[in-house]
C-alpha cells in the first residue's frame, strides 16, 4: 500500500502471495517490478492449472531469466500470461528449448525487442500450430526474418534491428488463422522481397497494413484448409469407418518432400492445408487418406520388423497399400475414382534399371497393377504378381501375412544389382493418400512404453465459510450397493464479479439473440392453453355450444359458458442447468484463444436470458470436486431469483479446476429440482467430459454411480439431459444418459446451440 | 352407420419381420392386451399393425395424433343437422362398437389431458363412457387398442404419463439389420438388391451421426422414397441426396459428409 506523501520505495521482492507454494515461486524469480508481482497470483494459479508439477520449475526459471535480460517488465509478463495456453497444445518439453534458444539468438541480437510480441502472441500462435514440429517452423521463420531484414552498416555486423519482425509476430496469429504455415512463409518471401531494405516498407507489409500484402496473402490461401473441412472430416470418419479418433494437422512449411500422414498413438496425421490434385479436391484428397488410415486401422496387423531387411520390408508395404485400397474400393466403390485419380501410373520405361535405382518405380507400378483392373504392365514379374495378389484377393485368403509372405517372393525374384544404388529415381513413386505405414511394424528391441501421464494432485484449501455440507450415498456397482453417506457437497453462494461483462457478452451476440428472439417468439404461441367454460372466450366453443342446444331442446338448463379462451402463460417447466466446472474448461479453444469455459459462459448468458423470455422458472449451479471429502456446488441463481445484475454478476466471476463427481452434483441438484411443483422438471448438465475424481482409480465406478443418480432422478420424476463437449462421448454418454444426450463437435456453436437445444426439448 | 367391412384390410400389406413380433402380437391380441409399439420413425410400426389387422380379420381404424385433437375427436360429439342434432361416434368409440383395432399413431402429439379418456378401456373394464350422450359402450369382444409411440423425440415435455405408458404391452422396434432392410427396400419397390443394399449402406452411415447434430437417423421409410424415385429413373446419386440426406438436415457440413457417403457408396 502507497502510504500518501512517502514515496514508495518498498521492493516488489516483498510482495505478499496468497499462499506459500505461490511465494516460494515469487522468491525464485527474484523479480523487481511491481507490474509482474500485481499479476503473480493469477498467473501461478493459471499456470498450476495447465502445467504439471515437474514442469512448474522450468517455467519459474524461464521467467526468472527473462526478468533478467535488461529489456523490463514486459517480457516475463507476457511469458507469464501466454505459456499456459502453448503448452495446453504442445507439451513443455518440447516446446520450451525451442523457445529458449530462440530467446538467446534474438537477445544476442538488436532484434531483442521483438522478445516481448513473440512471447505475447505465442499462446494463439501454438493454438494454431498445434505441434512442436510446427511451432520450431514457426520460430525458424522469425528468425529467418530477422537475419534477413536486419540492418548492417558497412557490411560489417548487424546494428539494426529489423523493422519487419516486431510486426509480423504482432499478426502472427492471424495470418496462421488465415493460411498454413507454408502459405505465411512464401507470403514472408514475397514481403522481403518487394519492400527491399525499406524500413518503413517493410513494417507496412508485415503488419499487413499495405494493400498488396494483404493481397498476396489472399493468394495463398490456395487449397483446403484442414481447419476449415475439420469437422466434416470427422463426420465423414464417423459416419463411413465408425471411427473417432482425433485429427491432427501437421505443419507442411519446410518440408519439401511430401511428408505422409501418419497414424499416431493421439490420432490420425494430416497435412495442415491440401490443394486439388489431379481433378481431386483438397477435402477429398483428405478423405481418401483417412480412407487409406483407416483401412489400415481396420484391417491390417503389425508384423515383427526386426526379421525383414529394408528391401523386403517396402515391397510388403506395397503389397500391404495395395490391399488396404483394395478393400477400400470393395466396401465404397464410389472411393475407385479418387484413389486411381491419385496413385501415379509410372511409364514402365521411365528409367534405367542399368543406371539408377528403379526399386521405388517397380513397386508403385506393381501396387498399380494390383489396384487398376484395366492396368497391365509390360514387365511379366509384376503382372505375374499382380495376378498372384487378385488370387489371394478372390479367394478372401489377402491377409497382413499373406501379403507378406507374397512381398517375399517379389522381393526375392524381381532384385536387381541396381537396387543398392544410392541414386533412387523417384519421379512418379509418390502415392500421397498413403500413410507412412509406421503402425505396420513393431521392433521387438526397442520397448516404447507411453509415459502415463497423471495429473497433479492439486492442494486441497479447505474453506471454513458456508453452510454444513451435505452427505450424499454413491452407488458401488461392484458390489451393486450404495455406500452411505459417502460424499461430502458443499453449496455455497458463488461470489461476484462484474455484472457489466455478461452484459458485454449478451451484447457480443446480438445478432444471434435476435434470431433466438424470433424463434422464442415462435415457441411461446404454440404452448396455448385452451380454456374452456368461458363466459368470455375468444371463441365459441362447438361441443359445449352443441351440448347447451342439445339441453336447450330438451328441456334441460343449458349450459351459459360456451366459449373458450387460449392462455399463452401454458409452459410449466423448471429447469436446473447444472455446469461441469472442472478443470478441463481452462483448456484453450483453437484459433480463437478462448477458453471453454468462456464459451460456456457465453452459452449460458444466453440461455439464461432465453428462458427469462420464456418465462420458465429457472436454476443455474455449477460443480466440481476435489475427492468425495469435498464437492462444490456452486450456487449462481435460484428458481426465484431474476435474471439481474446479482445473478448475472455470479456467473461472470465463475471459475473452473478441479474434477468431475458428476452423481454428487446431479443428486444434490435433484433434491433442489424435487421441490420444485412444474408439470416438467428438467435438469440440463453441461459437460466436456465424463465423470472422474482423483481418489477414483476406476473409471467405470463414477460412471456407474451418474448412471444410478440418473435413474434416481428419473424415478422423482424428473428428466436428465446431458449436452456434451467431449468428442468422445459416445463411448460412454449414452450409458449414463440413455437416449437423453447429445455431444457437441463444435464448442464454438455452444451458444447458438445451447438455447436451441432446450427450445427443442421443452417445445 | 359404417360398419367393420368398410375397414377391412382387404389385401395383405407386405410385412417383414424383424424379429418374433407377429406371433407375439397374436398372443397380445389373444389376450385382448392395449399394446404399445416403439421405435424410430419410419421404421414400420405402422407396417406391422396393417399387417396384423389384415391376418387376424379384423378391422382397423387409425388416427393420427395431433396437438390440437380433444377428447371429442376421439370418442364422438353431437353434430347440428335439420331435424335438431345427431349424435356421431368418433374414431374410438366406432372401433369399440365394431370390434376393431383401434391405432393411435403418433399419441405422443396428442395432448395428456385429452389421452386420459383411452383409459377406462385399457383395463378389465373394457367400457367407453360416453358423458354427453349417458352412455356406456361396452367394447367389443375382438376390440384391441394399439398406440404408437416415438420415444426418441428429443422433447421431453411430449412423453407419456406413467398412468398411460403403463396400460400397455410394449414392442420395441428399430431399424432393421441390413439384411433385412434390403429385402424389405427390394420387396416394396422392385429395385434390384444390390442397390437396395447401397441404400441402406448409406442409410447406416447416416444413423451413425445421430447424436453429432441429427436426431433421428435415415428411417427405413426415406429409403423406399429413394428406391422410389430411382425406378422413377432419378440416378441413384441424386435420390439419395433427394430423399435421403437433404430432408434430416440443414446442417452443412452433415449435408456435405453424407454426400461424400453417397459419393463413395455410388460413386
Ligand atoms: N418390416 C417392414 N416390412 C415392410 N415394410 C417396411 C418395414 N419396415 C419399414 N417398412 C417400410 O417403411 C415405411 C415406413 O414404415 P411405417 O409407416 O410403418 O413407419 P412407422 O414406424 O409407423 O413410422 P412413424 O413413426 O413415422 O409413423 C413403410 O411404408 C414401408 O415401406
Ligand atoms: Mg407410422
Amino acid at each position: 500500500m502507497a502510504v500518501p506523501g512517502i514515496r514508495q520505495v518498498a521492493d516488489a521482492r516483498q510482495r505478499l502471495m496468497a499462499n506459500p507454494e505461490a511465494q516460494a515461486a515469487w522468491a525464485t524469480l527474484d523479480c523487481g517490478f511491481a507490474s509482474v508481482a500485481d499479476v503473480f497470483d493469477d498467473c501461478y494459479a493459471a499456470a498450476k492449472q495447465a502445467l504439471t508439477d515437474d514442469e512448474l520449475p522450468a517455467f519459474i526459471e524461464t521467467t526468472r531469466r527473462l526478468g533478467k535480460l535488461g529489456r523490463g517488465a514486459e517480457p516475463p509478463l507476457a511469458f507469464l500470461e501466454g505459456w499456459p495456453r502453448v503448452v495446453a497444445t504442445i507439451p513443455q518439453n518440447e516446446a520450451l528449448p525451442l523457445l529458449l534458444e530462440t530467446i538467446d539468438e534474438l537477445q544476442k541480437s538488436p532484434n531483442g525487442p521483438a522478445l516481448t510480441p513473440l512471447l505475447q502472441t505465442l499462446g494463439g500462435v501454438a493454438e494454431r500450430l498445434r505441434s512442436a514440429l510446427a511451432l520450431e517452423h514457426y520460430l525458424r521463420l522469425a528468425r529467418d526474418l530477422a537475419a534477413r531484414t536486419s540492418g548492417s552498416i558497412h557490411g560489417r555486423q548487424v546494428t539494426q534491428a529489423s523493422p519487419a519482425l516486431p510486426e509480423f509476430l504482432r499478426v502472427a496469429p492471424q495470418l496462421l488463422a488465415l493460411v498454413p504455415l507454408a502459405g505465411v512463409r512464401r507470403w514472408l518471401e514475397d514481403g522481403i522481397r518487394l519492400s527491399g531494405d525499406h524500413p518503413e516498407r517493410l513494417r507496412e507489409y508485415f503488419a499487413l497494413r499495405s494493400p498488396e500484402s494483404r493481397a498476396l496473402l489472399q493468394q495463398q490461401r490456395a487449397g483446403t484448409l484442414f481447419a476449415d473441412v475439420e469437422r466434416r472430416l470427422a463426420l465423414s470418419q464417423q459416419s463411413l469407418w465408425q471411427d473417432d479418433s482425433r485429427l491432427i494437422p501437421y505443419s507442411t512449411a519446410f518440408v519439401d518432400q511430401v511428408q505422409q500422414p501418419y497414424l499416431a498413438a493421439d490420432g490420425m496425421r494430416l497435412p495442415d492445408v491440401l490443394e486439388k490434385r489431379a481433378g481431386v479436391s483438397g477435402s477429398d484428397r483428405y478423405r481418401a487418406m483417412l480412407a487409406h488410415l483407416s483401412g489400415h486401422r481396420r484391417w491390417s496387423t503389425p508384423l515383427v520388423a526386426d526379421n525383414w531387411s529394408p528391401l523386403q520390408r517396402l515391397s510388403v508395404e506395397a503389397f500391404e497399400d495395395a490391399r488396404i485400397d483394395a478393400l477400400i474400393v470393395h466396401r465404397y466403390p464410389g472411393l475407385r475414382r479418387i484413389l486411381l485419380a491419385l496413385h501415379p501410373i509410372p511409364a514402365a520405361g521411365a528409367c534405367d534399371p542399368a543406371r539408377e535405382n528403379t526399386l521405388r518405380h517397380r513397386l508403385t507400378r506393381l501396387s498399380r497393377a494390383c489396384i487398376d483392373r484395366d492396368y497391365r504392365d509390360p514387365a511379366p514379374l509384376i503382372d505375374e504378381f499382380a495376378g498372384r495378389f487378385a488370387a489371394l484377393q478372390a479367394g478372401g485368403n489377402a491377409s497382413t501375412r499373406a501379403m507378406a509372405e507374397l512381398a517375399l517372393a517379389y522381393a526375392t525374384r524381381s532384385r536387381l544389382p541396381s537396387d543398392q544404388f544410392a541414386q533412387v529415381h523417384f519421379a512418379e513413386t509418390e502415392v500421397d493418400y498413403r500413410d507412412d505405414n509406421r503402425h505396420l511394424w513393431t521392433f521387438i528391441e526397442t520397448g516404447d512404453e507411453e509415459e502415463s501421464f497423471t495429473p497433479p494432485p492439486r492442494a486441497a484449501e479447505p474453506e471454513a465459510s458456508g453452510l454444513p455440507p451435505r452427505h450424499y450415498p454413491e452407488w458401488d456397482a461392484a458390489s451393486q450397493s450404495y455406500r452411505p453417506d459417502w460424499v461430502a457437497v458443499y453449496e455455497a453462494l458463488h461470489p461476484a464479479g462484474r455484472a457489466a461483462d455478461i452484459d458485454a457478452l449478451l451484447a457480443r451476440h446480438a445478432v444471434l439473440a435476435r434470431r433466438l428472439k424470433r424463434l422464442l417468439d415462435l415457441v411461446k404461441p404454440q404452448a396455448r392453453v385452451r380454456e374452456r367454460y368461458r363466459e368470455n372466450g375468444s371463441e365459441l366453443d362447438l361441443d359445449v355450444a352443441i351440448d347447451a342446444l342439445v339441453d336447450w331442446q330438451s328441456g334441460r338448463l343449458p349450459e351459459a359458458r360456451i366459449e373458450i379462451s387460449q392462455r399463452t402463460a401454458g409452459r410449466d417447466i423448471s429447469v436446473l442447468l447444472l455446469l461441469d466446472l472442472s478443470q478441463s474448461l481452462n483448456a484453450t479453444l483453437p484459433g480463437s484463444g478462448q477458453r471453454v469455459l468462456d464459451t460456456a459462459r457465453e452459452a449460458v448468458a444466453l440461455l439464461a436470458w432465453a428462458i427469462d423470455q420464456l418465462g420458465d422458472a429457472c436454476a443455474i449451479a455449477g460443480f466440481h470436486s476435489n475427492t468425495r471429502h469435498e464437492v462444490r456446488y456452486h450456487h449462481l441463481k435460484g428458481f426465484s431469483e431474476a435474471w439481474d445484475d446479482t445473478v448475472k454478476a455470479r456467473l461472470a466471476a465463475v471459475e473452473a479446476g478441479w474434477s468431475t463427481r458428476m452423481g454428487a452434483a446431479l443428486r444434490h441438484g435433484g433434491r433442489l429440482l424435487a421441490a420444485r411443483r412444474s408439470e416438467k422438471r428438467l435438469l440440463l448438465v453441461l459437460t466436456d467430459g465424463e465423470p472422474a475424481d482423483i481418489d477414483v482409480s476406476d473409471p467405470d465406478y463414477l460412471l456407474a454411480d451418474t448412471r444410478q443418480a440418473v435413474s434416481e432422478l428419473a424415478a422423482s420424476g424428473i428428466d436428465c439431459f446431458c449436452l456434451s463437449l467431449d468428442p468422445k462421448a459416445d463411448a460412454y454418454v449414452a450409458q449414463i444418459f440413455g437416449r437423453r444426450w447429445r455431444v457437441l463437435d463444435r464448442i464454438e456453436q455452444l451458444p447458438e446451440q445451447l438455447p436451441l437445444i432446450y427450445l427443442n426439448l421443452t417445445r | 352407420m359404417p360398419t367393420a367391412d368398410d375397414f377391412r384390410v382387404r389385401q395383405e400389406p407386405f410385412y417383414q419381420p424383424q424379429d418374433k413380433e407377429i406371433e407375439l402380437y397374436e398372443a397380445a391380441y389373444a389376450a385382448r392386451l392395449p399394446v404399445m409399439l416403439k421405435g424410430p420413425t419410419g421404421c414400420g410400426k405402422s407396417r406391422c399393425v396393417e399387417h396384423m389387422a389384415w391376418k387376424l380379420g379384423k378391422p382397423l381404424i387409425t388416427v393420427a395424433c395431433n396437438e390440437d385433437m380433444t377428447a371429442a375427436d376421439l370418442v364422438g360429439r353431437f353434430l347440428l343437422d335439420a331435424g335438431g342434432t345427431r349424435w356421431q361416434d368418433g374414431p374410438l368409440t366406432l372401433a369399440a362398437r365394431l370390434g376393431a383395432i383401434c391405432y393411435l399413431d403418433e399419441i405422443v402429439e396428442a395432448r395428456q389431458d385429452t389421452l386420459v379418456v383411452i383409459h377406462p378401456l385399457t383395463d378389465h373394464r373394457r367400457t367407453l363412457p360416453l358423458d354427453k350422450k349417458g352412455e356406456l359402450v361396452a367394447a367389443h369382444p375382438d376390440f384391441q387398442l394399439v398406440i404408437s409411440y416415438n420415444p426418441g423425440y428429443q422433447s421431453l415435455v411430449k412423453d407419456l404419463k406413467q398412468s398411460t405408458k403403463q396400460r400397455f404391452a410394449a414392442f420395441q422396434f428399430d431399424y432393421p439389420n441390413s439384411a433385412l432392410e434390403t429385402a424389405i427396400v427390394c420387396s416394396e419397390t422392385g429395385i434390384a438388391a444390390d442397390l437396395a443394399g447401397r441404400l441402406v449402406e448409406l442409410a447406416q452411415a447416416g444413423r451413425r451421426l445421430k447424436g453429432h447434430g441429427l436426431d433421428e437417423g435415415i428411417s427405413t421409410r426415406l429409403i423406399v422414397y429413394a428406391a422410389r424415385l430411382i425406378g422413377q429413373g432419378s440416378a441413384p446419386a441424386e435420390a439419395c441426396r433427394m430423399a435421403m440426406v437433404r430432408p434430416i438436415t440443414d446442417d452443412p457440413d452433415i449435408i456435405d459428409s453424407l454426400d461424400h457417403a453417397i459419393g463413395a457408396i455410388f460413386g
